[in-house]
């Protein structure tokens, strides 16, 4: 204290009010405030960021949730086609000649341009509504049929017809016949249903998300069945019954950090493991929905953990009061209520899974194939390394198609976050 | 075939399960004394003595069948025992392609033989699963009802067996670690038995695109990793100067300075951000972010690649901003309020305040969280894959395209995966590096972020 007061006289008193410390006041302000203006701008940036990334996915993604078609007018009647092989009919003059009439004399030297409007598997479109409808062999129906992608660009304005000839995918020729087409009426711009309904393909506008999103729920369903069980055994196993040993403790450390080893290191795991050692099938979503599950058990057993945590242990004692065993306290009265924190938990590590593309890829999930996959044990892509193959396509009409996939696995993501938010808001309980 | 099986083990055990209670129940009515464990238990029992050992089997040999099978027809195979691995493969798969009926040319007498060996021994496999299924099934199911008297402890037994599944459920994360380290170790190993581990480790030129067969026209092949992991720290750095101000900035207003209610909207905006599959994030570089930067550079008169370590590093900096930002956030929780509030006593302003209070107490934390995303950046793959280079190159300018460890595994691995020669097995051994890495800094971390919070 006397030295306090000892120092307190030797200091001249501060004038808090001269022009000096008000200077220094305002410095200090303003530094406070330019600090709070850096906050504002990070959070602008990372806001920003996330605006221009929707905006430009829905800008490029829109156009692909339609196609342009053009709707022909097929009499099968008139052709000698065998109905019980319909395959072997001569399909591809057939419509070629069709197509040809939908405008008045198109001359030998255009004719390769005025095909390429049209997809190049129009003839096999037709024929499978044929083999669908074998009635159709007896009477006139109109056909829709995409055009090829260029043209389906031309109609949404992708292309600028003002560009010169050379520098832009459709020639002078197609875009003269395209108009009359149109003058015609018979180009329409229906909702795509073949990007739902389709497998892949080379050609944009027949590719599709069917095999993407059908082996996308395998190799989910598998990761479910794998990991949902056992995260919550190992979980109840590790809260509840394990001794705190080294053991334990070892399988603890364990788990947080298998969390956080890089997705690709789990692909290298299945690569080595599944598919070498073990000999599984290439491309399988059983692998892909195994080596997922490796990713998604951590996040199950932490969630497991937190919430049996939460269970107040007066639950747990009453059960054990009125004489439950150890297991029956915890099945019977602690997981139930747990429940709804471990969904919750469970989908949003669902959710993660079926965005994870690098394991994926290393098992074989980005094959190129055409059909959707009717198993677990079917190759197959998922929905992400769809997009990855998409990306990487070449054909301008893959940009637009990229995009929608995007937007369809988003569509996915966030109906899968606001099922667990609804969970949580609806079942959750606070003690 | 196995589908069949497991459908029928559930059939089979549900049944059980409801004569096992039925028969449970009715003694428990016919006894004298006290039954020791409810219907449902003996039920519950009987029902996991016949499905469990019988999945259990199936699941083994449904795993070890291809590779057996494998086995089986080399040793039979004229010429097997000095082929290299490579043409075994070669064989193997034939044999096994015209099995399944797809015949692309005439196959060699010895290889129909094989088909034909090979045929044989595929039924009687199947025969002999089919066959201990069923009598795995019909000896539990027997045992399990059988074993129904009023003094069995059926819910002791079931509840056991509970225990031995959870108990089985923690060890996979233990057998998946080991899982990992082992396959990587083992595909590593081969790697160095072809190339020197010294001229991995420090070999300055990274050319993997070698010749598979013999009549290629490739390159003599380098495998040294400095320059990948060069371009790793390149990438990884350049996310970090993004990611590290930015998350922290925003971290230190949404926790100090905002309102409640403009926290309560913009933090979950922020957690999109990390919610976002990286390969959305990788086309975004490609399709908009890459070109920008181009076309900035050349406004500045650089010569930016289209596939610039920038446009990669930046997107991926802005993945890990709420990665960041979350974790920052806890760590200027956990701060207590008498740090803040005696700070606010002194006539600090807030800004002084956090700059020089809440930052130094919380900085442990903090580092613990960068650490945590560094090791993120480093391992990760999609959006690196699609906007990063492929070429290893050793340079600083964020302008010029640089490949990384995780491109380098993906593009090695993608395509062929025949596990003899060195350029697939040198992704194992990036994968090797990448784990060490990883795993080192992870551990690092998360012991700082513990240390600190028990500090408070």
């Amino acid at each position: 204290m006397a030295d306090a007061a000892a120092s307190s006289t030797l200091r001249a008193p501060v004038d808090w009010q001269s022009a000096e410390m008000d200077r220094r006041r305002k410095a200090r302000y303003a530094a406070d405030r330019r600090l709070q203006i850096y906050g504002i701008i990070s959070i602008a940036f990372a806001l920003g960021f996330l605006a221009i990334l929707v905006g430009t996915l829905l800008y490029s993604g829109y156009s692909a949730f339609t196609q342009s078609m053009v709707t022909v007018e097929i009499d099968l009647s008139g052709e000698e086609i065998d109905p019980n092989d319909i395959r072997a009919a001569n399909w591809r003059s057939i419509v070629r000649d069709k197509l040809e009439a939908l405008v008045p004399d198109v001359p030998r030297s255009d004719q390769r341009d005025y095909f390429n409007i049209f997809t190049s598997s129009a003839h096999f479109l037709v024929r499978d509504e044929v083999l669908a409808d074998p009635s159709l062999l007896n009477r006139s129906a109109r056909y829709v049929i995409p055009l090829s992608d260029p043209l389906d660009q031309l109609n949404k304005g992708s292309i600028d017809r003002n560009l010169p000839e050379e520098q832009r995918r459709v020639n002078d020729v197609q875009i003269g016949y395209f108009d009359q087409l149109k003058e015609q009426g018979a180009i329409s711009k229906p909702f795509n249903t073949a990007l739902f309904l389709n497998a892949d393909s080379r050609f944009p506008e027949l590719a599709g998300l069917a095999g993407a999103i059908t082996g996308s729920f395998w190799a989910l369903l598998v990761c479910f069945l794998i990991s949902f069980p056992m995260g919550i055994a190992a979980a109840i196993y590790l809260e509840e019954f394990a001794p705190k040993n080294k053991i334990t403790d070892a399988i603890e450390i364990n788990i947080n950090n298998l969390a956080a080893v890089p997705s690709v290191v789990f692909g290298l795991l299945g690569l080595a493991m599944f598919l070498g050692w073990f000999g599984l099938p290439r491309s399988a979503p059983l692998v892909g929905g195994m080596v997922l599950s490796l990713m998604t058990l951590p996040t199950i057993i932490i969630v497991t953990r937190a919430s049996l945590k939460s269970v107040p242990s007066a639950i747990r004692e009453a059960a054990l009061g009125v004489g439950a065993s150890k297991h029956e306290a915890i099945f019977h009265h602690i997981l139930p209520l747990a429940m709804p924190t471990i969904l919750t938990g469970t989908i949003i590590g669902l959710a993660q899974a079926l965005g994870e593309t690098a394991p994926l890829l290393l098992i074989g999930m980005n094959a190129f194939i055409t059909s959707a996959s009717g198993g677990v044990l079917d190759a197959s892509t998922a929905l992400p390394t769809q997009i990855y193959i998409w990306a990487d396509s070449p054909e301008r009409g893959f940009v637009s198609r990229t995009s929608a996939a995007i937007l369809v696995l988003l569509g996915f993501l966030v109906t899968m976050n606001a099922i667990a938010i609804f969970l949580r808001q609806r079942f959750e309980r606070r003690w | 075939m196995a589908g069949y099986l497991f459908g029928l083990m559930a059939i089979c055990a549900i049944v059980v399960y409801v004569l096992a209670t039925n028969r449970a129940g009715s003694v428990r009515d016919r006894a004298a004394e006290k039954t020791h464990s409810r219907p449902v238990y003996h039920g519950l029992n009987a029902a996991i003595w016949t499905g469990v050992p019988a999945f259990v089997f199936l699941l083994i040999w449904l795993l070890a069948q291809n590779s057996v099978l494998d086995l089986l027809i080399l040793s039979n195979f004229p010429g097997a025992a000095d082929m290299t691995e490579a043409q075994r493969s070669l064989v193997i798969s034939e044999i096994r392609q015209v099995a399944a009926g797809n015949i692309f040319q005439d196959p060699s007498p010895e290889i129909l033989a094989a088909v034909e060996h090979f045929r044989s021994l595929e039924r009687t496999a199947a025969w002999a699963m089919v066959a201990s299924v069923a009598a795995l099934i019909c000896a539990g199911a027997f045992l399990g009802l059988r074993v129904i008297r009023n003094r069995f402890r059926a819910r002791h037994s079931f509840e056991r067996a509970v225990t031995w599944f959870m108990i089985f459920s923690s060890l996979v994360a233990i057998v998946t670690t080991f899982g990992i380290v082992a396959s990587l170790l083992y595909e590593a190993g081969q790697f160095f038995a072809r190339v020197p581990f010294y001229e991995f480790l420090f070999g300055l030129r990274w050319e993997p695109q070698i010749a598979i067969r013999a009549d290629q026209v490739a390159g003599q092949g380098a495998f040294g990793m400095v320059p990948v992991l060069f371009g790793t720290i390149v990438i990884s750095a350049l996310a970090m100067i993004v990611a590290v101000p930015v998350g922290i900035l925003s971290a230190i207003y949404l926790t100090e300075y905002s309102a409640e209610r403009f926290r309560a909207v913009v933090k979950p905006l922020l957690e999109i951000l990390a919610g976002i599959p990286t390969v959305v994030y990788g086309f975004f570089a490609v399709l908009t972010v890459a070109p920008l930067i181009r076309s900035i550079g050349l406004s500045l008169g650089i010569d930016a690649a289209p596939n610039s370590a920038l446009a990669a590093g930046g997107v991926m900096g802005v993945m890990l901003i709420p990665f960041i930002s979350s974790l920052s956030d806890d760590a200027f929780a956990a701060v207590p309020r008498a740090m803040r509030e005696g700070s606010y006593a002194l006539g600090a302003t807030k800004g002084e305040t956090i700059r020089k209070v809440l930052l130094p107490a919380a900085l442990p934390g903090i580092v613990g969280g960068v650490l945590l995303a560094l090791s993120r950046a480093i391992g990760e793959t999609m959006i690196v894959v699609m906007a990063a280079g492929l070429i290893a190159r050793m340079t600083l300018n964020p302008f010029e395209a640089v490949t990384t460890v995780t491109v380098q595994i993906v593009t090695l691995l993608i395509g062929d995966s025949e596990f003899d020669n060195p350029k697939t097995l040198a992704a194992f051994a990036l994968g090797l590096v990448l784990f060490i890495i990883t795993l080192g800094l992870n551990l690092i971390a998360l012991r700082t972020v513990r240390k600190y919070r028990e500090k408070y």
